[in-house]
């Protein structure tokens, strides 16, 4: 390796795990930290911590030039990003390689190239992928009418700068797309400092898989699929590999055509192609690229034995692709589930605070990645991922047994967590028999309000009366 | 008159408007009724609004806007 210091530019779980990965590749690590997070495990495990800013994001983690002053003072020769926060940003990617150090990612022209939805939707189609019917770029509001009369309702309108779920409306109808499309382009001008917008047909009951690849810039490979259907308000929830439904030649096609895609852009490091995937008719549609590791990696790295972070790692230090395809394969079934600090028996209020007592989940088959300790103090400025049970499994059903046994073990006292959601969408029916589908998940939630509160009751729940979320105003990193 | 306090319901922090380059919800000397939007606090990346539970006058902020705030602190004192 000629990396001998990485600087962790990310906190939570996901910094803890790079730490890992870059421990046992011999390398010196350096977390940086905002002043919330000095008590953090992240802090405690590195070799070597750097404050960087106050407690938000914007003057922290999102803070490009205090990152790469933190690594001249460190002396680190290269940066990890991690998901969220500056993981997609191509200006911070361009000012690392600026400054000489090795950006853990691809090159930031890709990153451009990629985050721009519309672009990606052109390369792709380039590529010979197929992407949701819609518009052939970003639009004005007469030129989508044009193009709804062609595909039809409902149909999303999407901001072009946005991705991980962000900057997306419904329109059911022509008024409703009057109503919307303006609002939407002053949404996205806010939130992302670009309101322009594309069209793409709402694809209904489609099920997430994606596909995990990892290339050299000349080789690349992928690592077969992971399907996260299972989301509430677009959020992830629940994520397996491999997917519960696809047949194998649609797995081949899908595989293949995620690896025709980032071939035709060079791409380097480990990256992910989001598709929708019609269960009725087989067609899968390209949706984005997210050119970073992504929180659900650890399903992928169960059943197929790679270790992403250090493929990630070693890529970056400038070695060729150590897989071929062919020496790629999955074994038993994997799953995820997101043990976040919500309430699920309270409409999932947040629930900063401090852990009194934790007991992580053992046994065969079982990892924990967790950015929990005993004595914890959760802060509340960042999102509410507090750790991933990851499970595997000989098959899915024996899967699903791991996860309720370890669901079981785990003991996170003193906050709410999503834990009984997962209790019991792990005895749900739909789920034991892999019949879900993108938006499954909420109206379940409506169906099993009363169940889920019951589940929390009793335990001095926070009240939530007269609390209702808002998502007006502009959320800045962690959209993944 | 009597006073009477808005306290926030969760930790996190306090905004005193909708977002970034929009005016405050509401000044000091501000007139608000019951179920008005006062605030909202960011927790964990998600935005709560911050209502007022009666009718009132607005005498003063008690947080700056984007301050850390902890469950049950005073937001704003009101004249009710």
């Amino acid at each position: 390796m000629s990396i001998r210091t990485l600087l962790i530019a990310n906190r939570g779980e996901i910094a803890v795990r790079i730490i890992r990965a870059a421990r046992e590749l011999g390398l010196r690590t350096v977390q940086v930290y905002s002043a919330a997070d000095a008590q953090s495990l992240a802090v405690r495990l590195a070799d070597e911590a750097v404050e960087i800013g106050p407690p938000p994001s914007a003057k922290s983690y999102l803070n490009i030039e205090a990152i790469l002053a933190a690594a001249r003072q460190s002396g680190a020769d290269a940066i990890h990003p991690g998901y969220g926060f500056l993981s997609e940003n191509p200006r911070f990617a361009h000012a690392v390689e600026q400054a000489g150090l090795v950006f853990v990612g691809p090159h930031s022209h890709t990153i451009r190239l990629m985050g721009n939805k519309v672009a990606a939707r052109f390369a792709a189609a380039k590529a010979g992928v197929p992407t949701v019917p819609g518009s052939d770029g970003v639009v004005s509001e007469s030129e989508a009418k044009n193009v709804i009369e062609t595909i039809g309702f409902p149909i999303m309108i999407k901001a072009a700068a946005g991705g991980g779920g962000r900057g997306i409306r419904v329109a059911h109808d022509l008024a409703e797309f009057e109503r919307l499309m303006p609002m939407a382009s002053a949404e996205a001008k806010a939130a992302f400092g670009d309101g322009e917008l594309y069209i793409e047909k709402l694809v209904d009951r489609a099920r997430h898989v994606e596909v995990q690849v990892l290339g050299d810039g000349d080789n690349l490979v992928h690592c077969y699929e992971r399907e996260c259907s299972m989301q509430r308000r677009r959020q992830k929830v629940w994520e397996e590999a491999p997917s519960a439904i696809l047949e194998a030649d649609r797995r081949e096609a899908i595989c293949a055509s995620a690896v025709a895609l980032a071939k035709s852009v060079g791409y380097r490091g480990a990256g992910t192609l989001e598709y929708l995937y019609d269960e009725a008719t087989g067609d899968f549609f390209f949706i984005e690229m997210n050119t970073r590791i992504q929180v659900e990696h650890p399903v992928t790295e169960l059943v197929t034995g790679i270790d992403l972070l250090r493929e990630m790692i070693t890529i970056a230090d400038g070695a060729s692709l150590r897989l071929r395809q062919e020496d790629i394969a999955v074994r038993g079934h994997a799953i995820e589930v997101r043990i976040n600090a919500e309430d699920p028996a309270n409409g999932f209020l947040p629930h900063p605070g401090k852990v009194e007592r934790l007991h992580v989940p053992g046994g065969p088959g079982v990892r924990f990645d967790t950015l929990l300790y005993a004595g914890y103090t959760i802060p509340p400025f960042y999102d509410s991922l507090l750790g991933k049970l990851i499970v595997w499994g000989e098959d899915r059903a024996h899967a699903i047994a791991r996860l309720q046994r370890a669901l079981h073990e785990l003991e996170v006292a003193g906050v709410k967590t999503t834990k009984p959601l997962h209790h019991a969408l792990a005895e749900a029916e739909d789920v034991r028999a892999g019949k879900f589908h993108t938006r499954w998940l909420e109206s379940w939630l409506d169906e099993n309000a009363a169940r889920l509160q019951e589940a929390g009751s009793g335990l001095g729940s926070r009240s939530g009366a007269g609390l209702a979320a808002t998502r007006t105003r502009q959320e800045e990193g962690q959209g993944r | 008159m009597a006073s009477k306090e808005i306290v926030s319901p969760l930790p996190g922090t306090f905004f005193r408007r909708p977002s970034p380059g929009k005016p405050p919800y509401k000044e000091e000397g501000d007139r608000v009724a019951a179920g008005d939007v006062v605030g909202l606090v960011e927790v964990m990346k998600t935005f709560y609004e911050v209502k007022a539970d009666t009718a009132g006058l607005i005498v003063k902020f008690l947080v700056e806007n984007e301050a850390p705030i902890q469950a049950g602190e005073a937001i704003v004192a009101l004249d009710v």
